[in-house]
């Protein structure tokens, strides 16, 4: 009996013995149901939520209406702060007008030597200001791990009030998750020396959200 | 990691008198104390949200075998390879296995205190891999040969100081002051670990059973890092962890990171599914998850299962008056505080932690802030009841239990012992009524003084009022 059958076999045995007015629930409704838990109070503007929810973290946001103004605000943000104007994008974000705004963009997955790596998002978490990213072919996960800045562009209209909804959303466009699905709040953050909260530790050290809608068909 | 939980009360006189622990552990109190304060009230029914918590741990656990073959056949269908493993040694003996199967030579690891359990990292060392650890507190310990002292915050017990003098002297560079500098060091020296490791070695939060999902909440990155850039991922967990669903999960998410650092959420929450296919650029193209057993399947249907609700979230210790002045390494093993004076004895042997059921005064701090509502004065109690049936408790203390239930029994003879009691009591204190020593009581008197009673019982009191 090798230690598979032996630990379920314990368990198996165990529940046996359990109490005879144990409330059993068949599996497989519980899955198809999926309830939710007790929520928060949905807040009545979601991206006015979600921006102060993300200003907390650290975080940095901007908006336009026009997304072909995104590298500028990016081209600014940049020169503020006296960081260099070499970045890496995903696809999706390649056609946007980086060098009229004089930054130097590829558009390519991040190396460790890449400063700056521009994403989008799949959608973002109002409650806690917080972006969910899906790994896939055209959405690496580096782009928003090994770069020192990472700047995230995605459309308002993707922000949802909670966690529970954004599963909601990917099992609509996506059915399963991929093999990653990260949660992002904020540049990374360590506390372990002396409770004291330090911005940048192995992740980026700081995150730029910009709200923009997406080309006018 | 060895338990050494026999070396408690020792240990508690040498931790209260270290002045460097005792400015630490006040600091962790304003931190993770106030922090959960703070951020705790988020929730809009707190009651109703550890309610919900506490029913999807007891889903699982009151059908452990269904869940747990539920996450096998998804996580398998997804590209995972599951491995089973009764004891800390079998997960050592797996992981070098996985390791001599992929050629791997060297291993980057996000935080897993069930490694811990197991002594993991010397194991692969002897077994020729090495292991670098990446959470910012577990390589502070590494660097210092030292085992953490708190399930969350690894190096609580360590300051600033302690940390520039250790990284100036292993690192070889010029020693910072500043403690962003210390991070910047750390995450230099570390990134080329991340980039090179051909192994990542990760611990999982949660068990998602309806995906297959691993999912582990990290403030640093380093837990991405490990899960993203290596060819191999290995996730070492308990049999415990598994969760129904994702909204079961995001439950638990909502309770996890306010209870134990005082965020509403970790900066870094990933859930991993599988290993890499056509649809990913990047991933490890070799997944395994390792269950480990080590004890906790023998708590399952016995009046102690609902330790295993546990998230390892440390709210208790960090609330506990106990842990707040000792720290975590007098226990003795890798879980402190009030989870770990039931988990300890119950997974490493009652025998070896004597000491640990009995250091609580049951005020209840640790079950009123437990996010999963478990009865933790309770178990405390049914453990030192184990031990006086195993005749583990000293031959006094029996004696003294024993008589007073005898006299208990006896309302009148009680009630005569102790009028008694309570005069010879108040003969004994001093001017201020204070009793300096009190016979078979030096473990108070040794460290205060026991106020002297008035001089009548409290039925007397009570009987006088009454009749006034």
């Amino acid at each position: 009996m090798n230690a598979r059958d032996k630990i379920l076999g314990k368990i198996r045995g165990a529940q046996m013995h359990a109490a005879a007015g144990a409330h059993t629930e068949t599996i497989n409704s519980h899955l198809a149901q999926h309830p939710r838990g007790p929520l928060p109070l949905r807040p009545d503007n979601l991206i006015a939520h979600f921006k102060e929810r993300a200003l907390k973290l650290s975080s940095d946001v901007l908006e336009t209406n026009d997304r072909r103004e995104v590298p500028i605000l990016l081209a600014n943000y940049l020169r503020e702060r006296k960081l260099p104007g070499n970045c890496v994008c995903w696809p999706t974000l390649a056609d946007l007008p980086w060098a009229v705004a004089g930054l130097n963009m590829q558009s390519r997955p991040a190396q460790n030597s890449d400063l700056i790596g521009v994403t989008g998002a799949f959608c973002a978490i109002a409650e806690t200001g917080t972006l969910m990213m899906l790994s896939g072919a055209d959405t690496p996960a580096t782009t928003s791990l090994l770069p020192e800045t990472h700047v995230a562009v995605f459309d308002p209209r993707r922000i949802v009030a909670t966690m529970e909804d954004a599963w909601d959303l990917m099992r609509k466009e996506h059915q399963q998750p991929p093999r990653a699905v990260n949660f992002i709040s904020g540049p990374s953050r360590t506390a372990d020396i002396e409770q004291t909260v330090t911005l940048g530790a192995h992740g980026p050290y700081r995150v730029l959200i910009i709200l923009a809608p997406p080309e006018p068909q | 990691m060895q338990n050494t939980s026999l070396q408690f009360k020792k240990q508690v006189t040498i931790k209260l008198a270290d002045v460097k622990l005792q400015d630490a552990l006040s600091r962790l109190q304003s931190r993770f104390v106030g922090g959960r304060s703070a951020v705790i009230r988020e929730i809009a029914d707190l009651e109703e949200t550890r309610n919900a918590a506490a029913t999807i741990r007891d889903r699982v656990l009151n059908n452990l075998e269904h869940w747990l073959l539920q996450f096998e056949q998804q996580a398998t269908a997804r590209g995972a390879i599951i491995h089973w493993a009764e004891t800390g040694d079998d997960v050592n003996r797996i992981v070098a296995e996985i390791a001599a199967q992929h050629g791997v030579k060297t291993a980057a690891k996000s935080k897993s205190m069930v490694s811990e359990e197991c002594g993991l990292n010397d194991a692969l060392e002897q077994a020729g891999v090495s292991v670098m650890e990446t959470d910012l507190g577990e390589y502070i310990l590494q660097l210092a040969h030292e085992a953490p002292s708190h399930i969350v915050a690894p190096v609580v017990h360590k300051n600033k100081e302690e940390i520039a003098d250790l990284f100036a002297e292993k690192h070889h560079t010029p020693r910072k002051t500043d403690i962003a500098e210390l991070c910047r060091e750390a995450r230099e020296v570390l990134r080329p670990a991340f980039l090179n490791a051909d192994m990542g070695i990760s611990g999982g939060n949660f068990l998602v059973a309806e995906t297959g999902s691993v999912l582990i909440v990290t403030n640093e990155g380093n837990g991405r890092l490990v899960t993203t850039l290596p060819r191999v991922h290995v996730a070492i967990t308990g049999i415990e962890k598994v969760v129904p669903t994702l909204e079961d999960v995001t439950t638990l998410l909502r309770l996890l990171p306010r209870s134990a650092t005082g965020q509403s959420i970790t900066n870094y929450v990933s859930v991993l599914t599988g290993n890499k296919n056509n649809e990913d650029h990047d991933g490890p193209e070799h997944f395994h998850i390792i269950l480990l057993d080590n004890g906790r399947s023998s708590l399952i249907g016995s009046e102690m299962q609902e330790m295993l609700r546990c998230i390892r979230c440390g709210a208790c210790m960090n609330h506990c008056p106990v842990y707040q002045n000792i720290g975590g390494h007098a226990y003795g093993w890798v879980y402190p505080g009030p989870m770990g004076s039931i988990l300890t004895p119950l997974l490493g042997g009652i025998e070896k932690s004597p000491d640990l059921p009995n250091a609580s005064t049951f005020c209840g701090a640790c079950a009123a802030v437990c996010p999963v509502k478990i009865p933790l004065p309770d178990l405390l109690r049914k453990l030192r009841e184990k031990q006086m049936q195993l005749g583990m408790k000293s031959r006094r203390e029996t004696f003294a239990l024993k008589t007073w239930a005898w006299l208990a029994l006896r309302p009148h003879l009680y009630a005569l012992a102790t009028r008694i009691g309570v005069r010879m009591m108040r003969a004994m204190g001093d001017k201020n009524n204070l009793i300096h020593t009190l016979p078979g009581a030096s473990g108070w008197t040794d460290g205060r003084d026991f106020p002297a009673p008035s001089g009548q019982t409290f039925r007397e009191l009570y009987e006088r009022g009454t009749y006034k």
